[in-house]
């Protein structure tokens, strides 16, 4: 069992927890994933690690109330337990040597992206971050990023805060103004990194984009996180999770993250009537 | 008194009954059955039965018990050899083993010795109730990495000599393959929990959730004081037949569709993990696993299940009983045959059409057999112009694996074979590396419970006189 050792709402649909898990804490690096379990029936699904303490021994977790699993978890409480956390799974985003970078986050994404930007800060790289959401409202991780940013700019949709417009905006004209990056690293929806990939590309900037698709075990056993990366067929939970963004068939990974659509649509249904019940 | 030339059947769920539930299908001998049974044993003076065992049990020494009705007895001879009898008497082709160099099958039907051996077990399982004398520790700590068949095996070999075992587990329960990948129509899970149980009264320590190469290294095991390490992480990787389609939704590996069914209970409501009830489906090979798979298909509502294999029934190499038990069940065998292509649906005038990128058939082309390949199997040519597409909406590749790369890559040392298999000592189950021992899928690539078992004994072995010296 693994203990809840700090919970906070960052927006009405994204949450932040601390598990304290020592093993996992002490090999966390940004851009690895995590494994968990809510309770003895639940699904496993997978976490990009926010931020870690390993001397602490906890490992910072932030995730969106989207399905049954999000929301069972979003039930607990600090100081009680989830059944199970393993990790860290798949391959470290790579940082060495890179001078300037671009890190380009959608949504609850920017929560992954964030400690990748902070390692970047740390080793004296020069980091411009683009966040995007979709208003105000969803805006999370402001201060975070503002503080390990050379140069930082809010997108939302609506306008309603920062700039209005899609992340892809700012990335182009960036580029158009003659920016060099190393790298762009993008970690948001499939389709905010199908289009930054689209703009990096006419610049061939090497663009990483960090790929969630269904998992179950993660460490390489059931083949069901494949994607197709290069006209070839890989796994995410060993391969990546990151791959080379103009590699990466965006159509098909999109095409297979809707597989349970029905299935994922009844469970949120039959956990929502569950909790309406226990309130009464 | 004359020989009993069959024999004795094992009850079983009517074939119409099973297909439906996870109930286990084979039902055990009752005790006057098994002392029938025993009682065909000519308690031969070669013992051929015994060479024919991986794990060499005393096969005629266990059989006299039951005859004589001491089934504790018939237990404790047992386990002298074997660490999971209620496992293997389930699991195991014996056909292909004990059974097979039985002295009364040379002219009649060779004894059930599998179908005892698991009479025995299910005896002591239901009625033992001591419990088991720990040996004197001997002070030396062993980390044993994936709680499947070999690990299992080894803890509890080391354990009983005396040795501090931790067992590393990447899944969240232990068990391996006999969780994830057989189902519980074939093996109860609550078996494979006994065992378990069983080696942690032992004073084994089981660490679930922990991926070695991952969570901690193997250098990082001895630097915390484990003075020797064995490997057995099992097969990895499934691997796939690079035809076009296979990333089409509905196209599951065999290892990610029973994981789902076995180890997540998908086939319960009551699982929050999702699978896909398909009416018809298709799985691609002809191994033990292809044939859970199918038998999991139909189970979970499917009205059509095909194995597509590109050999003929000989060649299958599934164990002979769970053929039959497809047979019956009404799985549909389309033999010399190999996919050439999975075909999906697309809606080109509706972009959100749900059903698009489904899977809607799989083709294949008809084969014959040629000549015998390296290994004496005839090989399968394709017959040009043959093709022809089965309706399926599920297909299920179910080919085999490779080895999982994330020992290898973190553990400097250890020397792996071009396909990526551990390269052992078959003696010993040494690796390159000093005090690392390995065995299982991890070693041999896809193979059987009970040679995993006997890799893992094999190490068990080498392990205590390496760390005796």
């Amino acid at each position: 069992m693994y203990k809840i050792v700090k919970k906070q709402a960052l927006n009405s649909t994204v949450t932040m927890m601390d598990i304290y898990a020592p093993m996992v804490a002490k090999k966390a690096e940004p851009g690895q994933f995590i494994i968990l379990r809510v309770d003895e029936n639940g699904e496993r699904i997978p976490l990009t690690v926010a931020g870690y303490d390993r001397a602490a021994g906890t490992v910072k977790i932030i995730f969106q109330i989207v399905g049954a699993t999000t929301m069972l978890l979003n039930q607990k409480n600090e100081g009680e337990y989830i059944s199970d956390f393993c990790g860290p799974l798949g391959c470290a985003t790579e940082v060495e040597g890179l001078k300037k970078v671009c890190i380009v986050g959608g949504g609850v994404g920017c929560a992954i992206a964030l400690p990748v930007a902070q390692k970047l800060h740390e080793l004296g790289c020069e980091v411009h971050s683009i966040i995007g959401f979709r208003n105000k409202d969803l805006l999370i991780l402001e201060k975070e990023f503002a503080a390990c940013s050379d140069k930082f700019t809010v997108m939302t949709d609506d306008g309603s805060y920062g700039r209005q417009g899609v992340v892809t905006l700012p990335l182009k004209e960036a580029l158009e103004n003659g920016e060099k990056y190393d790298k762009v690293i993008t970690i948001g929806p499939l389709i905010m990194m199908k289009f930054v990939v689209a703009t990096t590309k006419p610049y061939n900037v090497p663009t990483v984009v960090s790929m969630n698709p269904i998992m179950i075990d993660g460490t390489g056993m059931c083949g069901g996180c494949r994607l197709t990366v290069g006209g070839k067929t890989k796994f995410a939970c060993v391969d990546g999770p990151d791959f080379d963004g103009f590699e990466v068939d965006f159509d098909e990974a999109m095409e297979r993250s809707r597989m349970y659509v029905d299935f994922e649509a009844r469970e949120r249904e039959a956990t929502c009537n569950l909790f309406k019940k226990e309130v009464k | 008194m004359a020989v009993q030339p069959l024999k004795h059947e094992m009850p079983v769920q009517k074939p119409e009954v099973r297909a439906k539930n996870f109930e286990e299908v084979a039902l055990g001998y009752t005790e006057e059955v098994a002392v029938d049974e025993a009682n065909r044993c000519l308690n031969c003076k070669n013992k051929p039965c015994v060479q024919g065992c991986p794990v060499n049990i005393s096969i005629p020494e266990f059989i006299s018990k039951v005859k004589e009705r001491d089934y504790e007895g018939a237990y404790d001879v047992i386990s002298q050899s074997s660490s999971l009898p209620a496992v293997c008497g389930r699991v195991c082709p014996q056909e292909t083993q004990c059974e097979s160099k039985c002295t009364l099958g040379i002219k009649f039907q060779p004894v059930g010795i599998g179908r005892l051996e698991r009479f025995v077990a299910d005896y002591h399982n239901a009625n033992f109730t001591g419990e088991p004398v720990l040996p004197q520790s001997n002070g030396h700590r062993v980390a044993v990495i994936g709680s499947g068949p070999s690990g299992l095996t080894c803890a509890g070999d080391l354990a009983k000599k005396g040795y501090k075992v931790t067992i590393f587990e990447a899944l969240h329960l232990a068990g391996g393959v006999l969780v994830y990948g057989i189902p519980e129509f074939r093996l109860p899970k609550s078996i494979v929990q006994k065992e378990v149980d069983a080696l942690k009264k032992y004073g084994v320590d089981v660490q679930t959730n922990v991926v070695v190469g991952k969570t901690i290294t193997i250098d990082e095991l001895f630097e915390d004081g484990y003075e020797a390490v064995f490997v057995g992480s099992g097969a990895g990787l499934p691997r796939f037949m690079s035809i076009p389609g296979e990333s089409l939704k509905g196209v599951y590996s065999a290892n990610e569709f029973l994981t789902r069914s076995n180890l997540m209970k998908a086939y319960k409501d009551s699982s929050s993990t999702p699978i896909m009830h398909a009416k018809r489906v298709a799985v691609v090979g002809g191994g033990n696993v292809a044939m859970d798979a199918a038998r999991t298909a139909l189970r979970l509502g499917a009205e059509s299940v095909h194995i597509v294999y590109r050999r003929s029934m000989e060649e299958l190499p599934a164990r002979k009983e769970e053929v039959e038990h497809a047979e019956e069940e009404g799985i549909i065998f389309d033999i010399l045959r190999n996919p050439v292509e999975i075909l999906g649906y697309h809606n080109s005038d509706d972009r959100r059409d749900p059903k698009n990128g489904f899977v809607t058939g799989i083709k294949v082309i008809k084969c014959e057999l040629g000549e015998p390949d390296e290994k004496g199997r005839r090989r399968p040519v394709e017959i040009p112009g043959s093709e022809y597409v089965i309706d399926v909406d599920c297909v299920i590749m179910a080919i085999g694996t490779s080895p999982n790369p994330l020992i290898k890559n973190t553990t400097k040392g250890l020397e792996v074979n071009r396909h990526g298999g551990i390269i052992v000592n078959e003696e010993t189950g040494a690796t390159s590396k000093l005090g690392v021992f390995a065995g299982g899928d991890a070693v041999t690539g896809a193979a059987t419970v009970i040679l995993a078992m006997g890799a893992g004994k094999t190490a068990a072995k080498a392990i205590d006189e390496y760390l005796s010296k």
